[in-house]
């Protein structure tokens, strides 16, 4: 998975349908290598949908179905046999924190050793690693025997951001990560994410345009399952982007 | 507010009662006494049928009233045959339904996708445990004494021997018992696992946990208890129910050793045998100068037996709840 030249990630005339209800409306973009990628747009605008292409947990949603295709090291996703394999390189972190019935150990333990990894130093490791970067290793690191799902929600989103670090993944989906989340500890996980971006690729689905604006490369404004706009973050948040319809909604005149 | 004299806040108390809200408390508490009421009337039955059949099976109970085998048509001994009976009853379906009813129930919740086919198999398995016992009774003569024993016979039996010969018994009478506990295992096991919350599996499955894998590592440890009580609860049906059993092998009468091991394991597969519902059905209507006291021996012991059985599904269930792990 070297640099080959081509963008990391590549949508490639991507819509996507709940049944009869259609979500997305024929995507096109590239997300280059260890870049990031701000998702913005209202609610319904399909940004939760564009994340669950990537690692297709769309499958998994019943009726649910999605045209075009995305390529991933210019490798078609769909060409994957198993999308287990796909989800594992693609560590994922949704809005609402998951800790798993398990001991925080356990927690960020658990993919690795679905993988077969079962070293004690291995995983002391990786657990270890990934608790620090998702900045909650100094909060548990006495008390990693206790239950995941005790923590407080802000330290159980940490948490699932941990797990989703557990495997190493090559690309990074946030979405909406800091809503449970206090200011503080937001501002050093984006502080961390900074760091990661060297090593991996990070999509960013946020509510907070100025989170997008303070992390994302590129801004993509989704509305109503059309792509509206998809610009370096400085032109969406300049004074002229592309599209009207961006200017209104990062300045909050929209509607 | 300090402009407002004293005697004047204590006319207009702002906290006092309206009309309206005088009513409404009254007929709140009135409500209250009322259900509580009906729940009493709901405990008084339960309680008088308990005293009046332990008062009148006290002359008999006794450890040795368990241990011994009836005699004289059960006007004397004890209960020993029928009780070992029910026990190897009990296990042999749960043999059958368990494994069944638990793989069903974990196909049907999480693996089936919805649609018409998943929606058909639910009203079906609904449907089945609301079918009365006796047509459970029924069906197992038909399916497993009338149709299965005779193909048993023909492969497994020597024509000239007729001791080898399979007979309605242990085997055909577990089979129906499971078939009749089969839809309550399915549904209290889907309960079971419904009950672990899909965000769990969705948590899962977006680390590249393959659908078994998520089963076995999260989704099951934290209903394994569930599943257990729905198990125990289906033994107490399996342990009262005289119709399933009535023309699927229980018998009224059977020698069985007074000591050995042959009295721990009296009973074969494929012969007849005694059981507690059988043996208090009989004796209490068909069999004439049956002391009183031996007739609510036996059902004493029975009502004891599933009242245990039972309260270990409670405990279970209270403990259950005390460890909740999210």
């Amino acid at each position: 998975m070297t640099n080959n030249g081509h963008p990391h990630i590549q949508f490639r005339n991507v819509s996507a349908h709940y049944g009869r209800k259609e979500v997305l409306r024929k995507i096109n973009f590239d997300v280059p290598r260890n870049s990031v990628l701000g998702v913005i747009g209202p609610a319904n605008s399909g940004k939760t949908t564009l994340l669950k292409i990537i690692n297709r947990t769309l499958d998994l949603v019943g009726g649910a179905r999605f045209d075009g295709d995305v390529l991933i090291n210019n490798e078609s996703i769909r060409a994957i046999r198993d999308p287990n394999a796909l989800r594992r390189r693609i560590g994922m972190v949704f809005p609402l924190p998951v800790g798993l019935p398990l001991t925080i150990y356990e927690n960020v333990a658990y993919a690795p050793r679905r993988m077969g990894i079962s070293g004690k130093a291995e995983l002391d490791e990786i657990v270890e690693r990934c608790l620090r970067q998702s900045v909650l290793w100094d909060e548990v690191k006495d008390r990693l025997s206790m239950l995941g799902t005790r923590l407080s929600g802000g330290q159980q989103q940490r948490l699932t951001l941990a797990r989703a670090l557990s495997l190493s993944p090559e690309i990074l989906c946030l979405d909406e990560f800091s809503i449970a989340i206090d200011p503080v500890t937001t501002m050093r996980i984006e502080d961390v994410l900074k760091e990661l971006r060297k090593n991996l690729t990070i999509i960013l689905v946020t509510n907070l345009v100025q989170q997008a604006r303070r992390l994302a490369d590129h801004t993509l404004f989704l509305w109503r399952g059309d792509l509206v706009e998809h610009s370096p973050t400085d032109l969406v948040f300049s004074e002229k982007p592309k599209d009207q319809r961006t200017y209104d909604y990062v300045n909050g005149v929209f509607g | 507010m300090s402009a407002v004299p004293n005697s004047t806040m204590a006319s207009t108390n702002p906290f006092a009662p309206s009309d309206f809200e005088r009513t409404k408390f009254r007929r709140a508490a009135i409500n209250k006494w009322l259900m509580l009421g009906f729940c009493l009337i709901l405990v008084i039955p339960l309680v008088l049928i308990l005293f009046d059949i332990f008062k009148k099976a006290a002359p008999v109970l006794s450890w040795n009233y368990l241990w011994d085998n009836p005699v004289n048509k059960g006007k004397e001994g004890g209960l020993w045959a029928p009780l070992i009976g029910t026990f190897y009853l009990v296990i042999g379906s749960l043999v059958f339904v368990a494994p069944v009813g638990i793989l069903a129930g974990i196909y049907l919740n999480e693996y089936a996708k919805e649609g018409w086919i998943n929606r058909i198999i639910s009203i079906t398995v609904t449907s089945l445990a609301g079918v009365p016992s006796i047509v459970h009774g029924l069906f197992g003569l038909g399916a497993f004494v009338l149709v299965m024993l005779p193909q048993f016979n023909r492969f497994f039996a020597d024509p000239t021997d007729s001791s080898t010969r399979w007979q309605a018994g242990l085997l055909t009478a577990s089979l129906t018992i499971a078939v009749m506990n089969l839809p309550v295992v399915v549904t209290s096991t889907r309960e079971a696992l419904g009950a672990v919350p899909q965000a769990f599996r969705e948590a899962c499955w977006n680390l590249g946990a393959s659908r078994w894998q998520t089963i076995r590592t999260i989704v099951l440890p934290n209903s394994f208890s569930g599943i257990l009580t729905g198990i125990i609860l289906v033994v107490s049906r399996a342990a009262g129910e005289t119709a399933p059993i009535l023309f699927t092998g229980a018998t009224f009468f059977k020698f069985i050793a007074d000591e050995g091991w042959d009295k721990v394991f009296p009973y074969s597969l494929k012969e007849p045998f005694m059981a507690m519902s059988m043996h208090l059905n009989i004796i209490s209507n068909q069999v004439s100068q049956m002391p009183e006291s031996m007739k609510y021996g036996c059902a004493a012991v029975l009502i004891a037996l599933i009242l245990t059985v039972n309260s270990v599904a409670i405990v279970l269930r209270v403990w259950l709840r005390g460890r909740k792990r999210w």
